[in-house]
């Protein structure tokens, strides 16, 4: 039986419904028990499970990531939850240099079971420090796991998958994301933590789109095929590990590529993305991969340059016209999404 | 208490004897490792590790062959992953630096300095949550207190209420820079003091008095759950890694290193023994060790090197 929720709340009972089944686990980080609950997703679990599983900590990000480590050790299942991925940093050195490594120390005698939650994305005229993705980073490193789901679905279903990983998993979400509803069954199933989806089915030509992107890859789908091209949109979910099979499956049936990071493309996922395609399948390909992220600045706070940084639906449309020789498309009567007209669903 | 003082010796005699043994053979280049000696500081991991229970957890540092043969009792498993066997204690894997024992309750060891520390507090805070009574010990140097990671970790315990014991291992040095040019402040004790802990301070290298400031601290924070602060000195014999000493480097004069020495812990303990057993009976226990270290050498080089397949295998769970 399917109802429609929001990003948030998928999230919301997914954590509900693991700390129900399993007392090991445990929800803690920066504000998580505040009245504003990181953007409500912790709502209800501190007035549930009592303040010994779900609370606030001091603002130590590195000695706080380290703690979750150690829980984990020694047999609690932490959810770290980081208000933003760009505070996160500070917790670099216990990921790369021990959580990550750590199952490989103990040659598998021990494991780290530890939910990494942040925030990602664009804002509100937040500038540079409130508005990276670094999936790349994290997914760079051997030892960890990186998802990011962008449907309230994968978000229950991922979460719970990720709960319920022996291993250190981070699980990006976008910030505009949250309010996006979609039909989520009552029961959610654990959905793995390596596939990609295909969101909408196409011949002409592939989008491959992370987190954010999917939704705007879905609203370029939808102008285009207005035009009478059809785009395939998948929805690539898990960073890493990364299910290429999908995505080489689709471009042996459409021939062009167009992968949409929500991240700066220089040593970014996206080129990760395009080099497997270029060593599975080159000779289906019709034309080079493309690849669309941010620009290669910093996110600046004034709203006509903010709109520049992060990538779009028009975007993706105009790459789609060069590749596939496309007359320019009057995009005057559309209207895409921003600050202002966000995205409400359902998916 | 003459069963204690024997087991305290034995303990300092089989550290010092590995670390002896290790120097025996390191110009042979069979241990590829690089070695942080524990020569000097024998009476803190025998001290401190004997107030503990077997249940108990402790973490350490790059600098922890004391703490893994004082926790542990071995040196099989030891020797196998210097030499870097598939028989040691991380298949060969870690080395020196990362040491693991856990069934031993020796659960992590780092060489990036502090990043130990953190992960201290949280196997506390899981040992409160399930109620099992275990202690954890977190093993580091002065140069650690530098480091931002240690005083977020020690609030973060002394706000929690965590059954944590933080053990400083204080030999004045990180690496080569003395800690008067590291710090902005005179005693660490007395901003330490200013947290929700209980501090203790000794400069003895006599292992029953580290044992029994390290019970009595133990014992409070078991009771209590204020975490306890252990500021133990002592002075590191050797250069901060390898296995010479370099006092020709100038950084150290080796008359204050001759003044350590006349009280050096095995020395303190030997002749506290020789008060209360015969000499024969401390020749043939030292007699037994010298053996023992012998034979976990010997089994080390004939052990296999892990599988080539060994490299890429527990990445992830």
């Amino acid at each position: 039986m399917n109802r429609v929720i929001s990003y948030r709340e998928a999230l919301n009972e997914a954590i509900k419904h693991e700390m129900r089944i399993d007392p090991r686990v445990f929800v803690y980080g920066i504000d998580v028990a505040d009245h504003k609950r990181t953007f409500g997703s912790n709502l209800g679990i501190v007035e549930e499970f009592g303040p010994a599983r779900c609370f606030s900590t001091p603002l130590s990000e590195d000695a706080m990531t380290g703690f979750g480590l150690g829980a984990a050790i020694n047999g609690l299942r932490p959810i770290h939850v980081h208000i933003r991925v760009d505070f996160m940093i500070l917790a670099m050195n216990q990921l790369t240099n021990m959580i990550s490594s750590y199952s490989y120390a103990t040659c598998g005698q021990l494991k780290v079971p530890i939910v990494i939650r942040a925030v990602i994305g664009r804002g509100w005229g937040q500038s540079w420090q409130h508005s990276k993705t670094l999936h790349s980073w994290f997914a760079h490193i051997p030892g960890l796991k990186v998802v990011m789901p962008a449907r309230p679905i994968d978000a229950a279903g991922m979460l719970i998958s990720a709960i319920r990983d022996n291993n250190p998993v981070i699980f990006l979400e976008h910030r505009w994301l949250y309010d996006v509803t979609g039909e989520v069954p009552e029961q959610v199933d654990a959905i793995p933590l390596d596939g990609c989806e295909v969101l909408k089915e196409g011949n002409d030509a592939t989008v491959a789109a992370v987190s954010w992107m999917t939704v705007e890859a879905i609203k370029a789908a939808e102008i285009l095929e207005k035009h009478g091209v059809s785009i395939e949109v998948i929805d690539i979910r898990s960073i890493s590990p990364f299910d290429s099979a999908t995505v080489i499956e689709s471009v042996k049936k459409t021939g062009h590529l167009v992968v949409a990071d929500y991240d700066w493309l220089h040593c970014g996922f996206s080129a990760e993305v395009a080099s497997t395609i270029y060593d599975s399948c080159m000779e289906h390909l019709k034309s080079p991969v493309s690849r669309m992220g941010f620009a290669p600045t910093h996110c600046p706070c004034t709203r006509p340059l903010e709109n520049l940084f992060y990538p779009t639906a028009q975007d993706i449309i105009r790459i789609m016209e060069i590749k596939l020789g496309l007359p320019g498309i009057d995009l005057s009567g559309e209207e895409f999404y921003s600050y202002g007209n966000k995205f409400k669903g359902p998916f | 208490m003459k069963d204690l003082k024997i087991q305290l010796y034995k303990t300092m005699y089989l550290i010092r004897r590995a670390e002896v043994k290790i120097q025996e053979h390191y110009a042979e280049d069979e241990m590829k490792t690089p070695m942080h000696m524990s020569m000097g500081a024998e009476a803190i991991s025998a001290g401190v590790c004997q107030a503990l229970e077997t249940s108990d957890q402790i973490l350490g540092t790059y600098r922890s062959h004391g703490i893994y043969i004082a926790k542990t009792g071995e040196t099989d498993n030891f020797f196998a992953e210097m030499y870097g066997r598939v028989t040691g204690t991380s298949k060969g894997k870690g080395g020196s630096m990362h040491l693991l024992a856990p069934k031993s309750g020796l659960i992590a060891t780092s060489a990036v300095v502090s990043s130990h520390i953190p992960v201290a507090i949280g196997a506390a805070f899981a040992n409160k949550q399930v109620g099992n009574k275990r202690m954890v010990a977190v093993f580091f140097g002065d140069g650690a207190t530098d480091e931002g990671v240690f005083w977020e970790s020690l609030n973060a315990a002394c706000l929690m209420k965590l059954p944590i014991v933080f053990v400083c291992e204080d030999n004045d040095l990180a690496i080569h820079t003395p800690s008067f040019l590291r710090h902005g402040y005179k005693k660490i004790t007395d901003i330490i003091q200013q947290f929700d802990c209980n501090v203790y301070s000794s400069e003895s290298t006599d292992a029953e008095e580290i044992y029994n400031l390290a019970t009595q601290a133990i014992g409070v924070t078991r009771e209590t759950f204020r975490p306890a602060f252990l500021h133990l000195k002592y002075y590191r014999y050797l250069e901060h890694v390898g296995v010479f000493e370099d006092f020709q480097a100038g950084y150290r004069s080796r008359k204050e290193f001759e003044a350590w020495l006349d009280v050096d812990p095995l020395k303190v303990m030997r002749s506290k023994l020789l008060e209360l057993i015969p000499a024969e009976q401390v020749i043939n226990l030292e007699q037994d060790i010298i053996d023992k270290v012998e034979r976990s050498d010997e089994l080390a080089r004939k052990a296999p090197f892990p599988e080539l397949e060994e490299l890429c295998r527990s990445v992830y769970a």
